[in-house]
């Protein structure tokens, strides 16, 4: 004889449940408003804080009720916890949808075919574009990640599989070297290689002074990234008679690839919207410059800076448009990173 | 009830020992001569330090080819540190020291000039822990010890069934080659795990506790994968499992530390150390009085 069950999931919410979670919080939205409306308390601040309050408040005295003082004090912790993640996404979404909001008028299909050299940042909008700013852009990334994936995964790599005796001080310098601000990378270049060396403003300078802030983030994540992986496999690798070489190019890296890619991921981020070391570094020029190693070349951080400095409604709808697009680019090469990351590798 | 011959040997094999004595006669007497190659592994006055401390005092083991030494002892006796002082993987732990001889084939292992990776091409090791390399497919794991010391090999095809069906393993995976390592269970990793050791066809193979992570039933496996192995090259065993010495090994070595280094307490064939061991200490151990 066959029993028929059916699968059920006696843990989750029954519907009565579901309908007091909204009362609570249809009154805690209730009593915001009446309190603001009572009190000195104003503006739109008032009432989500108040609001959270309440929710609080409410959650906890029930739970307090029907199961105790520990079953309150988890409610109350459930809601500083929730709090905690609204406030840090608040500030996130709302630049997002500013972005968006501002920077969608401005987006027209020869913003992507045109540069600036023949048009005013306060010229109508279908005139002038920013391609040049963009394949700038994409220049700059791609010299400073050139330049700072190897030497990143290279010092991450004599941190954790050389272990030599340099290991600490290089892992404090490179820490270090993380809190460099950007403006001090930018004029380290200018006086060490521009002004003695190329005396002339180019991609590649302001590539060297990205590598300089990509090199610390690059290292630090994959040297994280390289300690994770179990120490057996370093040890399996030896033992099959593999040198130290063959059995980190072999077995560790590999083994580590997606992981090395979050960490050229997060170098990418951190230098794809850095201003301070362009301004001084690349002349920002307003034409496409296919040579990265001579001549001014523009970017949609300077191209982002020019137009809000010019100061009409036009321009400004462009440097919106332009941080519209800087975040779309720097959304592309995550997206495809991630992708490339997770291929091949099963779990 | 009809029993295949496969369930009547499952069932016969793991039977649970009652006595010492049945224990000590659980592994048949070798019916054919070894094809070993080489004249085997001796090591003499092996030492080992790490830092100031002082694990393992004057270990001498001679390991005739083709036989299956096992080692046993309790946890802490060194018994794993003398394997990997064998291969020389001892000295891949930060403030470890050796004293002592290994010879392969009458040649010091330790000898200036002489090449450590070539060393422990010869020697193979299986770990306690199944690990299989996570970024390679099976195929690839079983071959990867051919391509981490670019060694050249005429029929990859032959060589990768020939070590799979050594490690008992071919039948389970000869479909899906092509799947990651991780993709089998714990067992099936351990004996992908000896494949890849096979491969580059070594005349030793050290074993460090290889079944302690695993199911009877897999453990079950790879006795009868070492047994097979045994005809053709010298095996050393660590275990915690004593019927398993008495199953799968030739001789036995008795380990101990008592407080102090550990020491090598008796060397005997390994029906005499289950049966009538010469040294009250391993009398103790084997019928379970302490350890």
């Amino acid at each position: 004889m066959t029993t028929t069950a059916v699968p059920s999931k006696p843990w989750e919410k029954s519907s009565r449940d579901r309908v007091r979670d909204f009362s609570f919080f249809v009154l805690a939205i209730a009593f915001s408003y009446a309190f603001v409306g009572v009190t000195e308390m104003k503006g739109k601040l008032a009432y989500a804080f108040v609001f959270f309050v309440a929710y609080g408040v409410i959650v906890s005295v029930f739970s307090f009720i029907t199961r105790g003082a520990p079953a309150a004090k988890d409610a109350f912790v459930k809601t500083l916890v929730a709090l905690g993640a609204v406030i840090t996404l608040m500030p996130i979404a709302s630049i997002i949808l500013t972005v968006i909001r501002r920077g969608l008028p401005g987006l027209k299909l020869n913003l992507f075919t045109q540069d600036m050299s023949l048009a005013a940042p306060t010229d109508p909008l279908n005139n002038g574009g920013l391609l040049h700013a963009i394949t700038g852009t994409l220049t700059l990334v791609v010299l400073a990640l050139v330049m700072s994936v190897p030497i990143g995964i290279l010092t991450a790599l004599y941190l954790t599989e050389i272990k030599g005796k340099f290991s600490g001080p290089i892992r404090f310098l490179v820490q270090a070297m993380s809190g460099v601000p950007s403006i001090v990378a930018g004029l380290f270049i200018l006086s060490a290689v521009l002004y003695p060396i190329t005396q002339s403003y180019s991609a590649l300078m302001g590539a060297l002074a990205l590598t300089i802030l990509m090199i610390p983030t690059v290292a630090r994540t994959s040297e994280e990234v390289l300690q994770l992986i179990p120490n057996d496999l370093r040890e399996a690798g030896t033992a099959l008679g593999g040198t130290q070489w063959r059995t980190v190019a072999m077995i560790v890296v590999p083994a580590a690839r997606s992981g090395l890619l979050t960490a050229v991921i997060l170098g990418i981020a951190r230098i794809a919207g850095e201003t301070a070391p362009l301004l001084l570094l690349t002349g920002g020029g307003d034409k496409v410059n296919p040579n990265p190693f001579n001549g001014p070349v523009g970017s949609l951080p300077y191209y982002i800076w020019k137009s809000f400095n010019a100061g009409s409604p036009e321009s400004l709808t462009r440097a919106w448009a332009g941080l519209l697009v800087l975040m779309l680019l720097v959304l592309i090469l995550f997206i495809a990173a991630r992708a490339l990351s997770t291929r091949k590798v099963s779990k | 009830m009809i029993q295949t011959p496969e369930s009547e040997k499952e069932m016969s094999t793991s039977a649970q020992p009652s006595s010492l004595a049945s224990v000590a006669n659980a592994k048949p007497a070798r019916t054919q001569p070894t094809q070993a190659t080489g004249t085997g592994l001796e090591a003499r006055g092996i030492h080992a330090w790490f830092g100031s401390n002082h694990v393992l005092s004057d270990v001498n083991l001679e390991f005739a080819a083709g036989s299956v030494t096992a080692l046993i002892g309790p946890s802490g006796c060194g018994k794993s540190t003398f394997i990997r002082t064998i291969n020389r993987m001892h000295e891949f732990i930060p403030g470890a020291a050796m004293a002592g001889e290994v010879l392969l084939d009458g040649k010091d292992v330790y000898a200036s000039g002489v090449d450590v990776t070539k060393i422990r091409l010869q020697i193979g090791m299986v770990f306690q822990k199944p690990n299989p390399f996570p970024s390679m497919t099976i195929g690839e794991n079983v071959l990867s010890g051919l391509k981490l010391a670019q060694l050249k090999v005429e029929n990859k095809d032959e060589l990768l069934e020939s070590c799979l069906v050594r490690a008992g393993l071919w039948n389970e995976v000869k479909d899906r080659l092509g799947a990651h390592g991780g993709s089998l269970s714990g067992g099936q990793q351990q004996r992908l795990c000896i494949a890849r050791a096979l491969a580059v066809s070594p005349q030793v193979l050290l074993m460090d506790e290889p079944c302690s992570a695993l199911d009877p039933g897999s453990t079950l496996r790879i006795e009868e994968t070492i047994r097979e192995l045994s005809d053709t090259m010298t095996i050393v065993i660590v275990t915690h499992n004593m019927q398993q010495a008495a199953r799968v090994s030739d001789y036995t070595a008795f380990f101990l530390s008592d407080g102090g280094p550990g020491q090598m307490i008796e060397v005997a064939r390994t029906s005499e150390i289950f049966s009538q061991p010469k040294d009250q200490r391993t009398e103790n151990y084997v019928t379970g009085r302490f350890g």
